[in-house]
């Protein structure tokens, strides 16, 4: 069931230049998952859309969720502020995440594990996805990308899978993008998840080949809940609910099989 | 019971709020956030004889106070309309509007000749306002002698009420009412989205892949509430006002400004709960002021 609820900081703290990590307290959680995301809202009258992020972790408890974000604009910077104890406003749970079980299939009868690649601020979702994929007893390869020596997640990532890096500069691991550092380091896989920049989405489309590969795709949106219509992807075959070549990001997607969808 | 009721063209609405076509699907997505027994009127997303892709992305964006859209009406067409949207609408106690887009005169007529006979649809609301296509929408509501042949041409081959849905983007919006009154119009509803533009000075390029989009929100308010004014002024026939509504407040300045009924449009994208809060402000307002008929407020100003 989704909802506009008021949620309650816990802590935020910034985790490299204008990447910051926001715990909230929120009934949302309950029903959250790996791929999913809320929307958020400013307290800025002005600027009224709820912010689509993705949820990098769900407490064990089920009552917390957590944001990881980049500053990129006045929501995002108006978040940054927000002090533990704060109100903030969420619509959610929204989207469809990840198919757990359906990735275990993959893992099970090939035996190499799931790939999960990052890229930038698409770094975040992929640690829930490890985390939830670790828990059910999935072999999980993590190889996450950065511009340079500002990581951020990394140990998480550590402790669900085996964790490999990139940057662009090369300050730290494979000197490249994610896609290097996989055949650097020689990554067999049965499955890949992805969540990152347009291009990256669509070498790792071309790389994953006949193996199932499954992308997170953002786009600007207005509602959050499929009304609007405004964050369409271009897909292969005629989409059930469109009836037209496009399906919704925020509520069809935003994870897709990449063979389904035209990037 | 204060009465909040309002009849438009022989329509009798449990009250006067609706939500504004385009922002709302057929209810479907919003019907987990409000009950849709509790609204005066869903009003469709506009269909056409055969689903439209729309525009490419990025389709919408955020402006000071509001948005800008540029949807491109896509729609699944008037077909799958009616075989999911219509029943999943019978299963509620609300009026049906369904929105009407076309490119050419006879693919509007080929539409309302398929719903002439679906008992569940209450009105007919032609939308030829659109600011975001290239062929028909717009090209209807900005002429006048268009727009007089359209409203003609759909009156004859239909019984339904029929509502013309007007452009804000024209010099005289009295003018254009009076033009589809003259033509046959039963209603009229206005204002659709005024034309707009965003930059994104960073990347140096448009803001929408279609370089203009519709604006809405509450920053156009003030715009809808003047031409509501003018146009319900201009006619005899009842006026559906709608621009930047999102609380009850809102709804009772348009009814005082000529409104028969109202209709909450982006807002709803901000607040899924938009159009019953409304309706409890209405209520609200009625009681404090010891209002006993909503109708005692239409175009009282």
């Amino acid at each position: 069931m989704k909802s506009k609820t008021l949620g309650k900081v816990i802590s935020q703290k910034q985790l490299a230049p204008g990447i910051f990590d926001l715990v909230i307290e929120t009934e949302i959680a309950a029903e959250a998952g790996a791929g999913q995301f809320v929307g958020v809202y400013t307290k800025d009258a002005s600027a009224l859309l709820p912010r689509p992020i993705s949820i990098c972790g769900v407490s064990d408890d089920k009552k917390c969720i957590r944001l990881v974000y980049r500053v990129t604009g006045k929501g995002t910077a108006d978040f940054s502020g927000l002090k533990e104890n704060d109100d903030v406003m969420l619509l959610g749970v929204l989207g469809n995440g990840y198919d757990i079980e359906e990735l275990k299939k993959c893992s099970e009868a090939g035996g190499k594990g799931v790939l999960l690649l990052g890229g930038g601020i698409g770094v975040p979702p992929m640690l829930e996805l490890a985390k939830e994929l670790k828990a059910a007893g999935v072999k999980v390869t993590s190889v996450m990308g950065y511009r340079d020596d500002k990581t951020f997640l990394l140990d998480e990532f550590e402790k669900h899978s085996d964790t490999y890096v990139a940057s662009e500069d090369g300050s730290v691991g494979t000197k490249g993008n994610v896609l290097d550092a996989v055949r650097e380091n020689g990554i067999e896989f049965d499955a890949v998840c992805s969540c990152g920049p347009l291009p990256m989405l669509r070498a790792i489309k071309e790389f994953a080949g006949d193996k199932p590969a499954y992308i997170s795709l953002e786009e600007r949106m207005a509602c959050g809940v499929g009304a609007c219509l405004g964050c369409v992807v271009k897909t292969k075959e005629v989409d059930h609910h469109s009836h037209v070549n496009n399906a919704r990001i925020c509520t069809d997607g935003p994870v897709f099989a990449a063979s389904e969808v035209e990037i | 019971m204060r009465k909040t009721e309002v009849t438009i063209a022989g329509v009798t609405f449990k009250n006067p709020i609706m939500e504004g076509s385009g922002t709302f699907g057929s209810g479907m997505e919003y019907s987990e956030f409000v009950d849709l027994n509790r609204l005066g009127a869903v009003v469709t997303k506009g269909v056409a004889n055969v689903p439209w892709p729309g525009n490419p992305t990025p389709r919408v964006c955020e402006v000071y106070g509001g948005m800008l859209n540029a949807i491109g009406l896509q729609n699944p067409g008037i077909e799958v309309f009616c075989e999911r949207d219509l029943p999943f609408l019978k299963k509620y106690d609300t009026k049906v509007i369904v929105n009407v887009c076309g490119k050419s005169v006879s693919d509007y007529v080929e539409v309302v000749e398929r719903l002439s006979d679906e008992k569940r649809v209450d009105m007919l609301e032609i939308n030829v306002s659109c600011p975001n296509v290239k062929e028909g929408a717009i090209a209807f509501g900005t002429d006048k002698g268009a727009l007089e042949n359209i409203t003609k041409e759909i009156k004859a081959h239909t019984k339904k009420p029929v509502i013309m849905k007007l452009t804000p983007n024209v010099t005289d919006i009295a003018e254009m009412a009076r033009v589809a009154e003259s033509a046959g119009a039963d209603a009229l509803s206005l204002i659709n989205t005024i034309t707009g533009m965003k930059i994104d000075i960073e990347r140096r390029k448009f803001a929408l892949a279609n370089k203009t989009g519709g604006m809405s929100g509450p920053a156009i308010k003030p715009i809808a509430v003047r031409m509501v004014y003018q146009a319900s002024h201009a006619v005899k026939i009842p006026v559906i006002g709608m621009g930047g509504v999102a609380t009850g407040e809102d709804a009772i300045e348009f009814m005082m400004a000529g409104a028969s009924a109202v209709a909450v449009g982006m807002m709803n994208f901000v607040n899924p709960y938009a159009t019953t809060e409304c309706i409890e402000g209405i209520e609200r307002y009625m009681e404090n002021h010891k209002i006993e008929d909503i109708n005692e407020i239409i175009g009282c100003v």
